[in-house]
Order: C-alpha cells, then structure tokens, then sequence
C-alpha cells in the first residue's frame, strides 16, 4: 500500500469526478453514433472516446497515474505487442494483390 | 511459513508481489482480446459487407450495461478506499454494490442473448431473406412474423418448407458478425463471472483476513479491483466497437 489514508481521502473527490466523466462520455458515444458518421470519421470518433475514458478508468480506478516504473514497462512493452496485432489485418487489406485480381 | 512481500513492497520492484503478478496477467490478458480484436478487424475488412451493430443488437440495453460496469468500477475503488481508510462497514457497502452491479451486468446480458436465439432469419431459394419472429412452425411451413419497418408492423408471412433455403435464428451461426459478436462478449462474459466468484469470496468468507493481516487484506482488494477495472475497460471498448459502427 503505497499511499496513506489522508491521501486516499483526497482521492475519493477525484473518483467522483472521473465517475461523472465517464457517464458523459457513454452519453456523448451514443449521441455521436446517431449523427450517421462515415464509416472511418464513426470508427475514429468512436475509438477516440473510448481510449479517453480508458485512459481515466488506467489512470485513476487503476493508479496508473502514480505507478512503479516495472509496470510501466511492462505496459509499454504490451502497448507495443497490441499496435503489431491491430496492424497485421489492416496491412492485409492494403495489400494491392488482393485488389487487381 | 510466511510468504513474502505480500503485505510490504519488495526492494528490487517497489511493489508487493501479488500487484505485479496481476499486472503481467493483465497484460496476457491484453494480448488475448487484442488477439479478438485483430481478428474482428480482420473480418470487417475483409467482408464484401459488414452490418451496422444497432441494426442487429440493442443499443440502449448495452448503454444501460456500460453505465452498470462503470458504476461498478467506482464501487469497486471506493471498497478499496475505504479499507484504506479503516473503515470495514463502508468496504463491505461498496463491494457489495459492485457485486450486485456485476450481477446486475450478466441479467441485461442474458435478455440480450435470449432476444437473439428468438430472432431468426429465413433466405429463400429466389433469394428473398425475411427477418422477424417464428409465429408457427410446422412440418411443411412456418409463419414468420417479420420485423417493425418505419413503425409499421407488417402481417405474418406464411412460407412453404419446400421455398426455405435457410431458417436459422440470431445465433453464432447466422452470420460472421454474430460469431465475433458471441465470442467477444461471450469470453467478456466469462471474465465478469470469475470476478463476481473472487469479489463473492473477499465479500463474505475471505473479509475474515481483515482482523488479522487488515494490511494483506487490502492489497487484495486492490489487485481484485484492478482486475475488475481491466474488465470494465474492455466492455469500454466492445460498447462501441460492436454496438454503434
């Protein structure tokens, strides 16, 4: 337990906040999907909220914003794994073979 | 014999040893929907077409479940906050409620998949594809009942066995986006429950711990509510990524 009560006792405020935070996002994610975005315009806007109320949920639920260096480490390490997965089928679409047969 | 690092912070990490066994299974576990979510990419992309999520599924049953698990995120670090603040009465509030949000999250969840295996779809050998509810079923026909269009309710469709050449309801089977749909939240599904059994367990018989190793007994709860946020965290992402593109 790295922090001490007093502390944690300020933070309470700020899980309030975040609380509030993430039900307007949800709101603002719904609203956003009536709007009949194109496709790539509706995957960003979508993808954008989404990593915004994850970086709350990582860096206040979660502590992230005041953690060991080892597990910011091991994240980078598991951000970077996770970018190669995303990558390898949308480089399968943009291959040109696929598109002149 | 005394386990260590489990209360106090090992020198060489700076964190007890059950927080950083978490993180490293949180990061397999990143890699094991990542690997979901490549391959949901992977079928969109790939498919000739691919159907809006809110034309299929029920969007204001999902936002209903996205403000549960949220809910149940903030729960969920308050247990731990007020453990932290010695405060046992105010935990046990807290971690109840998170486990009756987790509850709560599975019964939406399971109206949801039950509206599915009612809905069912029938292709036609010319070719016509009717989408509604099994009225009659019969030996030589079914009766459908197709869906609302623009508020209108249309009448039922009586359809000879000999013209189906394919009647199957909104299951796994009926198309690729139903499969990725079923496996996404399906394998989502099964995490919620093995954080329910955990959050059971450190709700009823293992809060015993708190009277005697109160500082143990917190670390778990804060590395089951890290576990509980990871789970809420890829709801976040599946919310959208199914429901509303």
């Amino acid at each position: 337990m790295e922090m001490q009560a007093e502390e944690v006792k300020k933070h309470v405020k700020v899980y309030i906040m975040v609380f509030v935070v993430l039900l307007f996002l949800t709101i603002v994610t719904v609203a956003v999907s009536y709007l009949h975005l194109s496709v790539g315009v509706g995957i960003a806007v979508a993808l954008l909220i989404a990593s915004i109320k994850a970086t709350l949920v990582g860096g206040y639920f979660m502590h992230l914003i005041s953690e060991k260096k080892l597990i910011y480490a091991t994240l980078i390490l598991t951000v970077v794994f996770f970018i190669v997965l995303m990558v390898i089928p949308v480089s399968h679409a943009l291959d040109p073979i696929r598109y002149n047969h | 014999m005394q386990i260590p690092y489990n209360e106090t912070a090992r020198p060489d990490t700076g964190l007890f040893n059950a927080k950083l066994g978490l993180w490293l299974f949180l990061a397999s576990e990143v890699m094991l929907f990542g690997a979901l979510f490549s391959t949901y990419v992977l079928l969109r992309v790939g498919a000739p077409v691919w159907p809006h999520g809110y034309t299929i599924l029920n969007v204001p049953l999902a936002t209903l479940n996205t403000v549960v698990l949220i809910s149940s995120s903030v729960t969920m670090v308050m247990s731990w906050a007020s453990l932290m603040m010695k405060n046992f009465g105010k935990f046990r509030l807290y971690l109840g409620l998170t486990i009756l949000m987790g509850m709560a999250f599975l019964v939406v969840k399971t109206f949801e998949y039950k509206a599915k295996f009612v809905h069912y779809g029938v292709t036609l050998h010319d070719g016509t594809e009717i989408v509604g509810h099994l009225e009659e079923e019969a030996e030589d026909h079914v009766v459908m009942l197709p869906d609302m269009k623009d508020g209108v309710q249309p009448s039922p469709v009586h359809i000879g066995r000999a013209q189906i050449k394919r009647l199957t309801n909104f299951g796994p089977w009926y198309s690729t986006f139903l499969a990725i749909y079923f496996t996404l939240t399906g394998l989502h599904v099964l995490h919620v429950i093995g954080g329910l059994v955990v959050n059971i367990y450190l709700w009823g018989p293992g809060a015993k711990m708190w009277k005697t190793e109160p500082t143990r007994f917190t670390n778990r709860i804060e590395v089951a509510g890290l576990y509980w946020h990871f789970v809420d965290l890829v709801w976040i992402f599946l919310f959208p990524v199914l429901y509303l593109l």
